[in-house]
């Protein structure tokens, strides 16, 4: 019997700017309703091996399989249609646009609507309501109307998690999600997350730095080090290894050399 | 029934529509409220600028891009029903092909210009834009044994389009009923049509994709719209638009040439009309178009009323001396983007909130 695709995989996966090798080599798969977190210090490449697998970055080689196929060299676009849905580290929204308009928007998108020349948007009733709903599940139905550019930074972040529970994609990836928020706003983010992982049966990428909130989410944790994959595995091991606790935490004194004994992937 | 009309895109400002309604009553019935040939030449033109200033916004204000061609594919319009009428006579078969041939001219262009370089930087586009139209500007100047050169061209359109047709031999509100007239009604009507027809295009799933691309087309990419081919369609529609303004301009001058189609100063006139109307609305490209071509038509002639009224007090007199009339309009600009920012139309709208 043939074994089943992982969702999403990376092999091998590398891209050099210039002399610099930003992502070095990293193969990992990834398997429905899993959720990791991808560690490492500042400028270890995490977000742009996330630029590489949601298409921003086109690698130098490798190969990033979504389902099995080779999503390696296809656009943005592309691979938001087959699935892999992205938020960003900077709140990356519609700014002059209504908060119910860019849920709206994502809707759109979805139901290939986006051509649509001579229809009224708003007669579209299926797709507010669809705005709507999302709205409701994020708690923000209240300030529907209002401009992004006028929302607080945590609502705006709810709304970027609003804009990938819309898209409803197999591969959901959260570049700090929780970045910049009050304490008290960042269980609900959690929550949300959790609950897509859990309802949805989707597969969470999750770059993040807060140890606990990686604690209480993360099944697995990956660990990036100058680009390179150095440590993959359950949260309580990767977190006990002496590289991450070097590479990662800062405990132990810094070494230039390349980390030894990574977990096998 | 209204509402559908205007696609839901309702003035929302109470003065605002007051005053689009002053616009439209006041061109529908121009021919009769106000009589005479030069008010009826400039209300005529104001129809064929909304029509060009709203194609414009289309690009500039719905889709944030910086175009300098939008003369070019106006051109293209007016020089295509020229050229067909020149050629295989004034009929209205040749009225119809000729501007249909411009439209599907216009659009091939700015399918290849967008194509071409929509993908880079905005400002390399403007750029893009510039060098294109700048060279389809001289191309057209040296073409003289097809356009004319600098003179233009010159040419017959079916005759029930002129002042020698006569519709009925009596007056009404003493107003001759001919062919003039029939021409002008048919530059009103589609001006109105092209205006409802892009109204209705921005306020479609479509134009509601070009405001997100305005606003972040790199997220718009990660949600799964194609940008360069929703800019690229922006800039098509935008130039088929623009294009059939040129052909209306065309039938009614019954005269065609680089000055008045293709040159800077009329790419520099739309621009300074969208932004005085308002950028990203339609209604702006209505406001913006009739002050700035009411202002350049009668500045002149209303100066020299106030030049001959002060012409006991030495300084004024002068500053207002009908030559000075581009310095007014100048002013006159300054003023309304230091006040208006957001145009006319954005200031109304949001006095209203």
């Amino acid at each position: 019997m043939a074994k089943e695709h992982p969702i999403l995989e990376t092999q091998d996966l590398t891209i050099r700017f210039g002399g610099h090798v930003a992502v070095d080599g990293v193969s990992a798969s990834f398997e429905r309703g899993s959720l990791t977190a991808i560690v490492g210090p500042n400028g270890a490449g995490k977000t742009t091996y996330f630029n590489l697998i949601s298409g921003q970055l086109t690698a130098t080689s490798g190969t990033v399989l979504l389902n099995g196929e080779a999503i390696t060299r296809m656009s943005v676009p592309e691979r938001t249609d087959k699935g892999i849905g992205r938020a960003f580290q900077l709140t990356n929204l519609f700014p002059t646009l209504s908060v119910r308009e860019n849920v709206r928007l994502v809707a759109q998108a979805k139901a290939r609507k986006g051509f649509d020349l001579f229809s009224v948007a708003e007669s579209h009733v299926e797709l507010l309501e669809r705005a709507d709903h999302v709205l409701a599940e994020v708690r923000l139905i209240d300030k529907a109307e209002q401009t992004v550019a006028a929302l607080p930074h945590g609502d705006q972040r709810k709304l970027e998690v609003a804009l990938l529970i819309a898209l409803g994609s197999q591969v959901l990836m959260f570049d700090e999600p929780t970045a910049g928020m009050s304490v008290d706003e960042v269980p609900v983010i959690l929550d949300l997350i959790r609950k897509l992982k859990s309802d949805m049966d989707r597969t969470i990428l999750l770059v993040e730095h807060k140890m606990d909130v990686i604690r209480s989410l993360a099944d697995r944790i990956i660990v990036l080090h100058n680009g390179a994959l150095v440590a993959d595995g359950e949260p309580a091991e990767v977190i006990a290894l002496p590289v991450v606790q070097e590479a990662y935490l800062g405990k132990a004194p810094k070494s230039s050399e390349t980390p030894e004994a990574p977990e096998a992937a | 029934m209204l509402t559908r009309l205007l696609s839901g895109d309702t003035p929302r400002s109470g003065l605002l529509t007051a005053l689009l309604l002053i616009v439209l009553i006041s061109l529908a019935f121009a021919p009769f409220l106000f009589p005479g040939t030069r008010s009826l030449e400039t209300a005529a033109r104001i129809c064929i600028f909304i029509v060009l200033v709203a194609s414009y916004d289309l690009l500039l204000g719905y889709a944030g891009i910086v175009s300098f061609a939008h003369t070019m594919f106006f051109g293209i319009g007016a020089y295509g029903t020229a050229l067909a009428l020149a050629s295989t006579g004034p009929s209205y078969w040749s009225l119809i092909w000729g501007t249909a041939a411009g439209a599907v001219v216009a659009a091939v262009f700015a399918l290849a210009i967008g194509l071409f370089s929509l993908r880079v930087k905005a400002i390399f586009f403007a750029m893009v834009t510039l060098a294109v139209a700048s060279a389809f500007a001289v191309f057209v100047s040296q073409m003289s044994w097809l356009t004319g050169g600098e003179d233009g061209l010159n040419y017959k359109i079916p005759r029930e389009l002129t002042p020698a047709f006569k519709l009925i031999d009596e007056k009404i509100l003493d107003v001759r009923i001919n062919g003039k007239l029939l021409a002008y009604y048919l530059v009103f009507f589609v001006s109105a049509m092209l205006f409802l027809v892009m109204l209705r295009i921005v306020n479609s799933p479509f134009g509601r994709t070009l405001k997100a691309v305005r606003d972040n087309a790199f997220r718009a990419e990660a949600i799964g719209y194609r940008v360069v081919w929703y800019r690229t369609t922006a800039t098509i529609l935008s130039a088929v638009m623009a294009a059939l303004a040129g052909s209306l301009l065309a039938i009614w001058l019954r005269y065609t040439g680089p000055a008045t189609t293709l040159s800077m100063e009329i790419m520099i006139d739309i621009l300074l009309m969208v932004v005085i109307g308002g950028m990203g609305t339609l209604y702006g490209a209505v406001l913006g178009a009739t002050l700035f071509i009411l202002a350049q038509t009668y500045l002149q002639t209303l100066m020299g009323v106030a030049a001959d009224a002060t012409s006991a007090v030495p300084l004024f007199s002068t500053l207002v001396a009908p030559e000075r009339w581009l310095l007014w309009l100048g002013v006159l600009f300054i003023l309304s983007v230091y006040f208006f920012p957001s145009g006319i139309v954005g200031r109304l709208r949001a006095g209203r909130a």
